[in-house]
């Protein structure tokens, strides 16, 4: 087992500078120079200073040794400083801001796999039964509804119209006078429509693939044998089948990850949620190169460590995995 | 003969399954929609200020926006820029996905390896952040946005050409192509390439409704297409401050995208479905 995760590890090592490669060959797409926003735009800035900006980010030096700088630099996980009026570390900034998104990506995972994965079942054992049908129209729709425009429906419905729940940040302004219980019922509440949103995209997909995984499954020649000894159909759907249907859900889970945090660009904007996407999104418009150069090469690392965890899960939970000749 | 029986084959499967007929109509309604009506309509930037903020009546049957203009005109009208979007863009993606797929899959070992590990590579972007971050560097142009969307979407299309071609490249047919002394390129792109492109038939179809869901997020953020063109996610957001009071600002264009997004992947489906029977429900 530790042989396998260190492999993977290994593996992951081309992958990372793969990832730096690229974000650095976006950013350096763009015309222009990363110093002309601090001073083209600003016309009290000298020529000296301008002078001085380019050799502080050694734009006068050829792109590959600029690239190799950067990389060394990023080993020890120094992304710089944000070209924002506070001036303040990169790293610093993220870091702040991820744990919000994370927190409500995970929340909106479970509630995928809360609801997903029952109706997958339920419409795989009872295929082409009503339910069945109504589910699969259901999952069409939730497939093609654009997140944002259902987001901003449900904020004016349920928000506006109603007041039911608050619509934009995650605490109220009196937060700091609540007590603990209080605290924890005013950030569940703002969060109810940021996660039901990012959850909404997922569940169609989801549902669909438990269904085919589990109608796969039962139809394989051991639930058979479990019919034909005499099992009950609960132990057979339940145990049996179900266990087997959802071992490639953590796969899925591992790969879902980048469109869940890039689908978190759109529900923090708006929302107004402090989170990484809407931190991203503030940095791409007032072009902070600094800051996007960080954010996506965090993205992308974050998508790598969720495909680690899924796959070490994977291996945990199917011995087919562990002991195949391939994983050792 | 055979190619025949299985095209008709093809097309009755296909005229079976109820679903992919409802998004085969809804797509080809978007066509007419994109190419027949603006013959018909108005200019879809007539302002009109005396008919401000209408709402929907016989005159304009989807309302008016904040400067008079008919909605019903620029979802016409923004039917043109979705379709336009999604097609240039998964055309794009596609031309790269299987060019690199049928490449990586046809000479396999180690040539195999390396590209496949820029695909793995490229997948780790979120690459909604990926486009994001292209787009506002240069600048939000519809072109841009096309390539930038097919240059962002083309890993999965390369992946299905790859195993397809891993598997066809051990068939008589390529020997005997080989034995006739057929180049490299021919034997990939006039041999192997017609038997490998169903799957990425299906794969751009959905992608067509992908690409058009992006476009109008990205519209969405306001850095997509720009106004005064008309498309269905900048007409979204143009609604969405006055959503309180005119409500099908940003209703009937959100509809719009889900009914078209929704017909694009019936159809996708469908076509999977009747391409291979043993998938079906």
């Amino acid at each position: 087992m530790l042989r396998y995760i260190f492999r993977r590890l290994l593996m992951m090592i081309p992958l990372l500078i793969g990832i730096t490669l690229i974000s650095f060959i976006v950013i350096n797409l763009a015309p222009g120079e990363p110093t002309d926003l601090q001073t083209q735009m600003n016309p009290d800035v000298s020529a000296e200073y301008q002078q001085r900006l380019r050799l502080q980010y050694d734009l006068d030096k050829p792109l590959l040794v600029r690239y190799g700088k950067w990389l060394g630099r990023l080993a020890v996980l120094d992304f710089g400083r944000s070209f924002a009026s506070d001036h303040r570390l990169v790293r610093d900034k993220v870091l702040e801001r991820l744990p919000v998104t994370i927190m409500i990506n995970l929340l909106a995972i479970l509630v995928i796999l809360v609801v997903a994965i029952p109706l997958g079942i339920v419409a795989a054992i009872r295929r082409n039964s009503f339910f069945d049908k109504s589910t699969t129209i259901l999952v069409f729709i939730g497939f093609a509804m654009p997140s944002f425009w259902l987001a901003l429906l449900l904020m004016d419905l349920l928000g506006v119209r109603y007041g039911l729940l608050p619509v934009s940040g995650i605490k109220s302004l009196g937060y700091e006078y609540l007590g603990p219980v209080g605290r924890f019922f005013d950030v569940a509440r703002h969060l109810i429509l940021p996660v039901l949103i990012s959850a909404f995209g997922g569940l169609a997909g989801f549902s669909r693939y438990m269904r085919s995984n589990m109608l796969e499954v039962i139809g394989q020649d051991f639930i058979l044998t479990a019919r034909a000894k005499g099992l009950p159909e609960q132990v057979v759907i339940g145990k049996h089948a179900l266990r087997n249907a959802l071992l490639p859900l953590i796969t899925i889970l591992g790969l879902s990850v980048p469109g869940l945090i890039g689908g978190s660009v759109i529900f923090e904007t708006i929302f107004a949620i402090p989170g990484m996407g809407k931190l991203f999104y503030d940095g791409v418009m007032m072009r902070d190169y600094p800051l996007i150069m960080g954010v996506l090469v965090m993205g992308a690392v974050l998508t790598l460590a969720g495909n680690l965890l899924a796959d070490i899960a994977y291996a945990i939970a199917d011995p087919r995995i562990r002991h195949s000749p391939a994983s050792r | 003969m055979t190619v025949i029986w299985v095209q008709q084959n093809f097309i009755a499967r296909m005229l079976r399954n109820r679903m992919a007929v409802c998004g085969g109509i809804i797509v080809l309604f978007m066509f007419f929609l994109a190419f027949v009506a603006p013959f018909f309509c108005q200019d879809p930037g007539a302002i009109d200020v005396s008919r401000r903020l209408s709402p929907p009546s016989p005159a304009h049957f989807l309302g008016t926006d904040d400067l008079g203009r008919d909605v019903l005109t620029r979802i016409v009208h923004g039917a043109r820029i979705s379709l336009l979007v999604g097609f240039v863009a998964i055309g794009i993606a596609s031309v790269i996905g299987v060019t690199y797929g049928a490449l990586a899959g046809y000479y396999g070992g180690k040539t195999d390896a390396v590209m496949m590990r820029l695909v793995d590579i490229m997948l780790c972007f979120p690459t909604f952040f990926l486009i994001l971050a292209v787009i506002a560097l240069l600048e939000p142009s519809i072109w841009n946005i096309m390539i930038i969307i097919g240059l962002t979407g083309w890993m999965g299309i390369a992946r299905m050409v790859r195993a397809e071609f891993l598997s066809l490249r051990e068939r008589d047919f390529v020997l005997a192509a080989r034995v006739v002394g057929g180049s490299d390129l021919r034997i990939i792109f006039r041999h192997i390439l017609p038997s490998a492109l169903s799957p990425v038939l299906v794969a751009a179809t959905l992608g067509i409704a992908g690409a058009i869901l992006t476009e109008s997020a990205l519209s969405f953020l306001g850095i997509g297409v720009q106004p005064p063109t008309p498309s269905w996610g900048n007409m979204l957001i143009a609604g969405k401050q006055t959503l309180g009071t005119a409500w099908w600002l940003s209703f009937f264009p959100g509809c719009a995208i889900l009914v078209t997004v929704l017909g694009y992947n019936l159809l996708g489906e469908g076509v999977r479905d009747a391409l291979d029977p043993r998938l079906g429900d």
